[in-house]
């Protein structure tokens, strides 16, 4: 537990990606078995002990140290699973028996709501500090060091020397703590097999397309499609078993009900995952409700009706489709849908064209909601995890622009926590600014320095890591779309903002309104 | 205690200037300049310049002499640790407190009464500094920097172990270390050393001139240089320290990928470490932590803690519940930094 511990606390404190790898990396080199197929299942997120209640870890403390200092230490530290790990008195002499991560896994798998605090106790007795505070944090699933599921099989992909594709497809054929899986990335016995098991397959994805990059192509070797704006997901069926994937291999179909009711057996499909209603696709903050609720309640299912647009199909009952071409796989995706046509999914159309520059006015003028731009397929393209060059383009509608004014600037992380690289920006309501958004991407090294000198030399105000300025840079800022929210003072959120220029020419009197804003709600 | 022996609480008070001593004349650490100071060590919170008579031990002088200079008091008198001296029917005697170089508790007898200002202090070996003495006192004056329980240092050595695993984990990352120039910057050399860490320790310029000093006075720390004269380059994988705010400021980008680390106390508490930007926290506190301070109020044996300097409120509920008179001194001008 002790080697976990430290690779929890270490993961905690390492901004960058790379860093995080490579002590993932060391662990799992480092690590036995079962000790580290346990620690992969908690940092992918699929460990969870329904019994391990916070206030069972507060009723422990309580008995163990003065009411009084508990409660002043809490509000200092402002956290239960530090503060309790911190303060827990420790035992002098001999500390008993430190246990494994496996023997806090199995034993609490198993464990009644009343036996938890009796194996609880004696842990804490035994760890160090920091051993007590990644026991509390994992029994109460808030892990949060920053490093997803996805990050996680990165790291294993890299350790093992294996494609994160390769990770992907076998891991939902398999269960915590992975030991096929370690066998196999050590080279002891054959890649798992995945047979009929509702597996996830790595998604093909597309490159981005520029429109001077356009005239290098053949119109006559593509296929369009809409590109809608929700989630990528692909569904899979296998009998009874479903599953419904993120792009990244996550099975959200616990928060989508009506999409797995809908889905027919024995097939795996590619599509984009909506709000509609009555055939019409919803601004995408409707999505992000489903998407942030884990169970949705019924009137939740009711007010958002998810629905997915197939793009695509992979498997038709126990046929491998991944080796025909785009164009053979849109037919038998027409066939299947015309013979097992259900609610909630619906054919993605082609969009018919002859030329780019016909093409263009039609990504131009589709002022649907929903719609981003256009999906650009080889039609003899076959189905290729991962992002190959090429075969799949995305030809988004330029993205919106508004002149807006810097007002608060915050100091990055990591890298950049010298600088002061996080941008608030606002936009005039009368005579008045109000924040807009916030953006920290899109400018150059070289802008960065001087955004960070100004800033510096132009602070009016400032408290921790935000500073204040006085209104006089104009940003530019590009966006995707714009939506209403309740939780911003502006009540609008842009979607995917960054700075696209920086107008150092501009009056900063003459940046936007609000109002130009909301003119571009969707 | 017999009624002929005078009470401590009638003649040292809390005044605006800080602590005083009334039949001696002199305030201890004085916030602002007075005719007769005695300072216990030379952090900035405790010593300051200006004052016309200066009481000392030898290193604490010849630190305050280092930053204030010409205006550092009118006189200054050194006195060694133990040496008992006698103003105006007051004895007075300075004794090791741990904390930094020089540092001292101050120990005051009058008329059969004893008292004992910590200052700041720590009970854990230092190779910097003379261990803290523990003495018997009638009242005991004692900082709570730490003062609550979830403040439990742990050993330094597993501390410094964590900062040399990161080296050969990120060997092309330079190893920014915050740490203050007085005490914690040598500190941090003098544990690197006795964990066998052999190669030159980089400094900033802010921290040279005490880092001098200390080996001046016989404390040994290894091959230091000053960070400019590495090339870029030769930064990589090597340990650099520097004052905390110079860490994730402007500076610290011309050091090659630097990986922030911060020695201190507050570094126990993760929500602190992060808010600062440390990627490394290292929890090594010239202060003592609870468990400490708690052991040093049983051990000297007061009737009455006086608790000043930080967390008091925790530290008088803990010692009035062990039955000790206890109150908190709410005196201003401390700083929270080490
Ligand atoms: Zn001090
Ligand atoms: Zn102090």
């Amino acid at each position: 537990m002790n080697r976990f511990a430290a690779l929890l606390d270490a993961l905690l404190f390492t901004p960058s990606r790379n860093g995080k790898l490579r002590l993932m990396g060391e662990y799992f080199a480092a690590a036995p078995d079962p000790e580290r197929g346990w620690a992969l299942a908690a940092l992918t997120g699929e460990l969870a002990f329904d019994e391990a209640k916070p206030s069972q870890v507060r009723a422990l403390a309580a008995a163990r140290v003065d009411p009084e200092l508990l409660g002043w230490s809490y509000d200092f530290v402002g956290d239960l699973a530090e503060t309790v790990s911190l303060i827990w008195p420790e035992a002098p002499g001999g500390k008993g028996h430190v246990p494994t991560l496996s023997e806090i896994v199995e034993k609490l798998k198993v464990a009644s709501r009343n036996e938890v605090p009796g194996l609880l106790e004696p842990w804490l007795d035994a760890l160090d500090a920091t051993g007590r505070w990644a026991l509390l944090k994992l029994v109460t699933r808030e892990l949060r060091i920053g490093v997803s599921a996805r990050l996680a099989k990165t790291a294993l992909a890299e350790w093992g020397g294996v494609e994160l594709g390769r990770i992907e497809e076998v891991w939902h054929g398999l269960a915590p703590p992975y030991q096929p899986l370690f066998d196999w990335l050590e080279g002891r016995r054959p890649a798992p097999e995945v047979g009929d098991l509702p597996t996830f397959t790595p998604l093909m994805l597309a490159q981005p397309l520029e429109d001077a990059e356009i005239a290098g192509l053949d119109a006559r070797d593509y296929l369009a499609e809409w590109k809608w704006d929700g989630i990528r997901v692909q569904l899979v069926a296998r009998g009874t078993e479903k599953r419904l994937y993120s792009r990244s291999g996550d099975d959200i179909g616990a928060a989508f009900p009506d999409i797995c009711a809908a889905m027919p057996p024995d097939v795996t499909l590619d599509g984009e995952l909506l709000v509609m209603r009555g055939g019409e696709v919803a601004a995408f903050n409707d999505l992000q409700q489903r998407l942030n609720r884990k169970t949705p309640n019924p009137k939740v299912l009711r007010d958002f009706p998810a629905a997915v647009r197939l793009y695509d199909i992979l498997r038709d009952g126990p046929e491998d489709l991944r080796g025909l071409s785009f164009a053979e796989r849109r037919r038998r995706l027409e066939a299947w849908y015309a013979r097992e046509p259900r609610p909630a999914l619906d054919l993605s159309p082609l969009v018919p064209f002859t030329s780019w520059d016909e093409l263009k006015e039609l990504r131009d003028g589709a002022r649907d909601r929903g719609i981003e731009g256009l999906m650009l397929k080889r039609a003899d393209s076959l189905y290729v995890s991962g992002r190959p060059k090429g075969p799949w383009f995305k030809w988004k509608r330029g993205a919106l622009t508004l002149d807006t004014v810097l007002m608060y600037a915050q100091r990055g992380h990591g890298k950049r926590s010298s600088f002061y690289s996080d941008y608030t920006f606002g936009a005039w309501r009368g005579d008045e600014l109000v924040p807009v958004g916030k953006a920290y991407s899109g400018f150059t090294d070289e802008e960065l320095r001087r955004l960070d000198q100004w800033v510096r030399n132009n602070t009016v105000r400032r408290w921790g890591p935000v500073r204040e300025v006085g209104p006089q840079i104009v940003l530019e800022v590009a966006f995707d779309s714009v939506h209403r929210s309740t939780r911003h003072r502006s009540g609008v959120a842009m979607r995917f903002p960054r700075i696209h220029r920086i107008r150092w020419d501009k009056p900063y009197r003459d940046a936007d309104t609000l109002e130009a804003l909301e003119r571009l709600l969707t | 205690m017999s009624p002929f022996l005078s009470r401590p609480e009638t003649w040292i008070t809390t005044t605006p200037a800080g602590l005083y001593c009334e039949p001696g004349g002199f305030h201890i650490d004085p916030l602002v300049p007075v005719p007769r100071a005695i300072v216990t060590h030379g952090h900035g919170d405790h010593a300051r310049p200006g004052n016309e008579r200066v009481l000392a031990t030898p290193g604490t002088i010849a630190i305050m002499r280092s930053r204030f200079g010409e205006l550092t008091a009118g006189s200054l008198q050194p006195l060694d640790y133990g040496q008992p001296v006698a103003i105006d029917g007051v004895e007075v005697r300075l004794i090791p407190a741990g904390h930094v170089l020089g540092s001292a508790q101050i120990v005051i007898d009058y008329r059969g009464a004893r008292v004992v200002v910590s200052g700041d202090y720590k009970r854990r070996p230092d190779p910097t500094c003379a261990p803290f003495e523990p003495c018997n006192c009638d009242l005991f004056v004692t900082e709570a920097t730490f003062g609550l329980p979830v403040f439990r240092h742990p050993p330094d050595r597993l501390e410094i172990d964590k900062l040399l695993h990161s080296l050969s984990l990120f060997p092309e990352r330079c190893h920014v270390v915050g740490v203050y120039a007085l005490g914690k910057c040598q500190r941090v050399l003098a544990l690197l050393r006795r964990s066998g860490y052999e190669e030159p320790v980089y400094l900033h310029g802010a921290l040279v001139g005490m880092t001098e000093l200390y080996e001046r006075f016989g404390v040994p720390l290894g091959p230091v240089l000053p960070w400019s004269e590495a090339p870029r380059d030769n930064l990589k994988g090597k340990i650099v320290l520097a004052p905390p705010a110079a860490t994730t400021d402007r500076w610290s980008r011309r050091l090659p990928d630097p990986l922030v680390a911060m020695a201190s106390g507050w570094m126990r508490v993760r929500q602190r470490a992060k808010a600062r930007g440390v990627e490394l926290p290292l929890v090594i506190s010239d202060h003592a932590d609870w468990d400490e301070l708690t052991a040093t109020i049983g051990e000297v044996a007061a009737e009455e803690v006086w608790v000043t300097h930080g967390r008091e409120e925790a530290l008088v509920h803990h010692a009035t519940k062990k039955g000790y008179r206890a109150r908190a001194l709410a005196l201003t001008g401390f700083d929270e930094d080490e």
